[in-house]
């Protein structure tokens, strides 16, 4: 029975929890393929993928090359720098130029929020799979993040994850907070008030205004990255005292929750949200998110193409 | 160490309280407030008391907080040090005061407020809060570190002197403070309108001096209302001169938002005349307004819409003060000039003495979040006791404070601070 039917990956509101879980699912049937000797299936032979990245990506960037390269589809990078739009191209001109090549997929990270929707709209046959958006949405990583935490816990549904640092700015918490609360997750937030977005508690969040109330009560406590450019719109006064009110030290942390499994989307700012010894410890799955990042998008990769409908008809 | 005070008259607000009773100290703290017919349940004898002080016709309140005063150290310590500003205090019968951020270098950080606070400690008298700034160096383009200032012992933030011109900036600065529940005091002047030296109207006009319309104030008044309606922050209203803002910040109160508000006494006392000889002593900012608005700031005392009464205590030397009106600097002292001032609106009938001691202790503290302040057992023992009936002339050469810049030399007031008691210990 196949239970996928989205043609494009734009954000978590738009997934069912039964599509989230098949894809999860997947996910995990696949992630064996990059543990064999020879990490490669012939599933997406003869694909066609362009990875579309506006804005700087190492992580998402690189997972999504070395899934698709799993898959045995052909990949192309544009990167801002290196396309048209540095001459001038509208985003929609540059749409349909790379469609009049019949791409199947294009992966997509921008810096407007909302971008990936537009091109979505002006495109006839290829998915598109939102990489991250402006401070929209960053699915990908929700799903990983899922992943992990389902691997760890052994579920979602009832689990509570908290969300530390800067919300405002932040697509992968708007992702998580819409994602997890949907699979039944309660999600917490804590940061500066000029770090939590107007109405976020309207999208499912609970805001705790005290670092200890959200991080005791957590399963899951998941740290974002402090940018310092932030300092300039007057966001937070110093990454000194950010770390003293909201950062996490293996002490703190322990003091407050013995238990929690920590979690960071990267890059990490080691010293500001979390100290190096946090990031290292034996609860950290932050580099368990990366190795499922790539068996994430290698499932919806393999979903949008069609999943076991192609799969069998190869 | 044991402290009889009897034969006075207690008033509290807190407890509706306006009645003989006698206060018995130990340590730091009241332990007993009896009246004289239950003196049999006193929890220690007479003759084992270390002090008895004989308050006979004498009237002993909650201490007064002043929440806004500049002590000028460190950095300018020939007008003031926190050691001359601290017995001016007691001598005003302040058993706290909050100190503004404008010294050099601005209390932008936690070694600047934790040395004020060491220094004033070690004096053994008022105490000192220091309200730090919102923005380093008050320059208005960032924020400072207000969770350490809060762990430094900061009670407030504020860039006092400089408004915050930029909204972005001080919505930011609500929002952060609101983290901590701390408080954001605000300098409401917009700097482009205040373009002037002493109030706008017919008396600058006629003396031919630049005028500082109110809407320079007012219309800052409103955007940190606005603000704080956005954020749900606890905003301060510092030095309140005008009738326009009284009327903007009694509609923020009706709408229930966390605001509150101070008036100086020279803005209930006087107006824009006393600047009629070019009188430098009458200079200060905001300016003193007309009869209109001293009216409504009167009013506003009286109806519960200004909270406080804070003294904006501004020491200036010479070098400031005698030079051509343009010139000089703005700002009076108020420390020792305030609680005879404020009795002027219990002898005009403005206020009830029970209401005044509300704006200048009870409030402020409130405003502060210092220890709540009553005459009860198991409180603090900070009181300052006054005599209502002696008449006395204001002279500056008496006063502690080290500078002299007041426009209220010579002025014959009824009603003089006795004794200030701050943790038990008697200061004057």
């Amino acid at each position: 029975m196949n239970h996928f039917h989205q043609k494009h990956i734009l954000d978590m509101a738009s997934l069912s929890t039964q599509e989230i879980d098949y894809i999860i699912n997947t996910a995990m049937t696949l992630k064996d393929i990059s543990n064999r000797p020879i990490k490669k299936v012939p599933t997406l032979r003869g694909k066609s993928i362009v990875h579309f990245f506006h804005e700087p990506s190492t992580r998402t960037r690189t997972s999504f090359e070395i899934a698709a390269k799993r898959m045995s589809a052909d990949t192309f990078s544009i990167s801002a720098s290196t396309s048209s739009m540095t001459k001038g191209e509208t985003l929609l001109d540059t749409v349909n130029t790379l469609q009049a090549m019949n791409p199947d997929i294009i992966v997509m990270r921008h810096s407007a929020s909302g971008a990936p929707h537009f091109v979505s709209r002006h495109l006839l046959h290829a998915s598109v799979i939102n990489a991250g958006d402006g401070m929209h949405a960053h699915p990908t990583q929700c799903l990983l993040d899922m992943m992990t935490v389902r691997e760890a816990l052994g579920k979602i549904e009832g689990l509570k994850l908290s969300i530390i640092g800067d919300i405002f700015h932040s697509r992968v918490a708007r992702s998580n907070i819409i994602g997890f609360t949907k699979m039944g997750a309660k999600v917490t937030v804590a940061a500066p008030c000029t770090m939590i977005p107007n109405g976020i508690d309207k999208l499912g969040a609970d805001v705790s205004k005290s670092l200890e109330d959200a991080v005791s009560n957590a399963d899951i406590i998941m740290a974002l990255r402090i940018q310092k450019e932030r300092q300039s719109n007057f966001f937070f006064p110093t990454e000194r005292e950010y770390a003293n009110f909201y950062g996490l030290s293996y002490e703190r942390l322990k003091s407050m929750n013995k238990n929690a499994f920590i979690m960071h989307p990267g890059p990490i700012n080691r010293g500001v949200e979390l100290s190096s010894d946090v990031a290292d410890c034996s609860d950290s799955l932050i580099m368990k998110q990366v190795t499922n990042g790539v068996a994430i998008r290698m499932a919806l990769l393999y979903l949008l193409m069609g999943g076991t409908r192609n799969a069998h008809s190869n | 160490m044991r402290t009889l005070i009897e034969n006075g008259t207690v008033i509290d607000p807190q407890q509706s309280l306006n009645d003989a009773r006698n206060i018995y100290i130990e340590g730091n703290k009241i332990v007993a407030v009896l009246p004289p017919n239950e003196l049999s349940q006193a929890p220690f004898k007479r003759d084992e008391t270390d002090h008895v002080y004989n308050a006979q016709d004498q009237m002993i309140c909650p201490g007064l907080v002043d929440i806004h005063v500049h002590l000028r150290e460190p950095g300018h310590e020939y007008k003031e040090t926190i050691e001359s500003g601290c017995k001016a205090a007691k001598r005003g019968g302040f058993t706290d005061v909050c100190c503004m951020p404008n010294t050099k270098p601005v209390n932008d950080q936690p070694e600047i407020t934790t040395f004020i606070i060491e220094k004033s400690r070690s004096f053994k008298g008022t105490r000192v809060h220091p309200v730090a700034a919102i923005s380093p160096d008050s320059k208005g383009k960032g924020l400072t570190e207000m969770g350490l200032l809060l762990e430094a012992g900061a009670c407030a933030f504020t860039d006092d002197g400089h408004p915050v011109s930029n909204p972005q900036l001080m919505r930011r600065a609500m929002e952060y403070a609101l983290s901590f529940d701390a408080l954001i005091v605000s300098h409401c002047e917009d700097l482009r309108l205040a373009d002037g030296v002493m109030n706008e109207g017919v008396i600058s006009t006629r003396m031919g001096l630049a005028g500082i319309p109110n809407a320079a104030e007012s219309v800052m008044v409103m955007r940190d209302i606005a603000l704080c309606e956005l954020t749900g922050a606890r905003l301060h209203i510092a030095h309140v001169s005008t009738a326009q803002s009284v009327e903007a910040i009694k509609i923020a109160k009706d709408k229930g938002l966390p605001v509150t508000a101070e008036t100086a006494p020279h803005y209930f006392t006087l107006t824009d005349s006393a600047v009629l000889e070019y009188d430098t002593h009458a200079k200060m900012n905001p300016p003193l307004r007309t009869e209109t608005d001293r009216a409504a700031i009167r009013q506003a005392l009286a109806d519960g819409v200004i909270d406080a009464i804070a003294t904006d205590h501004a020491p200036h030397s010479d070098l400031e003060k005698m030079v051509p009106f343009d010139q000089a600097a703005n700002g009076i002292i108020g420390l020792e000039t305030s609680l005879p001032l404020g009795l002027r609106l219990v002898h005009d009938n403005v206020l009830t003495l029970s209401q005044l001691i509300e704006a200048m202790s009870i409030k402020p503290a409130t405003i502060m979040k210092l220890p709540e302040k009553s005459i009860a057992s198991g409180f603090p023992a900070d009181l300052t006791i006054i005599d209502m009936s002696v008449k006395h002339t204001l002279s500056a050469k008496q006063f502690q404070s080290k500078s002299r810049n007041t426009p209220f030399e010579g002025w014959t007031v009824q009603g003089k601070v006795m004794q200030t008691i701050v943790d038990g210990r008697l200061c004057l």
